[in-house]
């Protein structure tokens, strides 16, 4: 196999990674909703927590996402 | 340019060029760093302008002053707990330069100083190796005990201890690579679709015109269009992420757990 296939095909098994931060991201909100729903007077805690947990997971992502851009144009 | 080779010259924009002609050049004074004088200039200036009158009810521009800085305030307080305050103007000022060179970067053709790992890395080693020194004055060599967890059984140690030391370690990682992968993948993804745009709309002209021509072209602009409103969050975002990180750290280095 040639390496620039190669190393375009490692570069898609490198965001593999984003299926996990999906169902993470989807987690955090659903968790937001469900105590929303359950205690609505918390919304300004919790909402600030989540959106912490979205960004420390999208991170996650993030690092994927660079790693893959390393092996394409590094 | 993106069109003609038809490829997609997504990290171009991160690219240094020297400012201010041959003067910035012999001094390699780059756009970059003139973006942070941008940055430091804009934050002193509203701080100081906004504060300037000092009126009772504050007007627009003091109102933003006072709100930034009591909303950064709280989340210190929050965070970091007894003590918050002598942090306080660190936290303030890391907030305020990794916003504005954020919000920055989004307006068209300006350079975004965050999307380099060089500036995010010396941030980082900054807030780390602050952390560390605090925890080592305040605490002594107890600080070490940060490394052991309590209540764990006294076999499990010589697996748990250099975990907590490599996680402490990766901060250095995270919290650099964290903001400026964020602000390179933003970046990266509005220069694609941008190209898009170009390369779409030429190919749907070269067909001759007709109604759809341009369709497509017009679906990945409006795409850009919400992807900058989304950079806007995303630059808000990371700048209180790598606050609130900060003041975690302190915490921890502060209270030791």
């Amino acid at each position: 196999m040639d390496i620039k296939a190669a190393a375009d095909i490692g570069a898609g098994l490198a965001v593999i990674a984003l299926a996990g931060v999906g169902v993470g991201i989807g987690n955090i909100f659903a968790a937001l909703v469900t105590s929303v729903a359950r205690n609505p007077a918390s919304r300004d805690k919790v909402f600030g927590l989540a959106i912490l947990g979205f960004a420390l997971t999208e991170a996650v992502a993030l690092y994927a996402l660079v790693i893959a851009f390393i092996i394409l144009f590094v | 340019m993106a069109a003609e080779s038809q490829t997609i010259d997504a990290l171009g924009q991160f690219k240094l060029t020297t400012a201010f002609g041959p003067l910035g050049a012999s001094v390699n004074f780059t756009q970059s760093n003139l973006m942070m004088l941008i940055a430091c200039v804009l934050v002193l200036g509203t701080l100081y302008i906004g504060m300037r009158p000092k009126a009772l009810v504050p007007g627009r521009l003091q109102a933003m002053a006072e709100l930034s800085y009591d909303g950064v305030l709280q989340m210190c307080i929050d965070t970091i707990g007894e003590g918050a305050r002598r942090f306080f103007p660190f936290i303030f000022t890391i907030f305020s330069f990794i916003l504005l060179g954020n919000l920055l970067g989004v307006v068209p053709y300006m350079f975004t100083f965050t999307s380099h790992i060089a500036i995010t890395g010396v941030l980082t080693v900054l807030v780390v190796v602050m952390t560390t020194v605090v925890g080592l004055r305040y605490h002594g060599l107890h600080f070490f005990s940060y490394f052991v967890p309590q209540g764990v059984p006294a076999v499990l140690l010589p697996l748990l201890v250099p975990i907590e030391v490599l996680s402490y370690v990766s901060r250095l990682i995270s919290l650099s690579v964290r903001l400026f992968a964020n602000m390179m993948a933003g970046h990266v993804m509005l220069e694609v679709f941008g190209a898009f745009v170009i390369m779409l709309g030429s190919a749907g002209l070269m067909g001759g015109w007709h109604s759809f021509a341009l369709l497509p072209a017009a679906l990945s602009l409006s795409i850009n269009v919400i992807l900058i409103g989304f950079e806007v969050l995303v630059a808000v975002l990371q700048a209180y992420v790598f606050a609130v990180l900060t003041c975690i750290y302190l915490h921890d280095a502060v209270h030791l757990h």
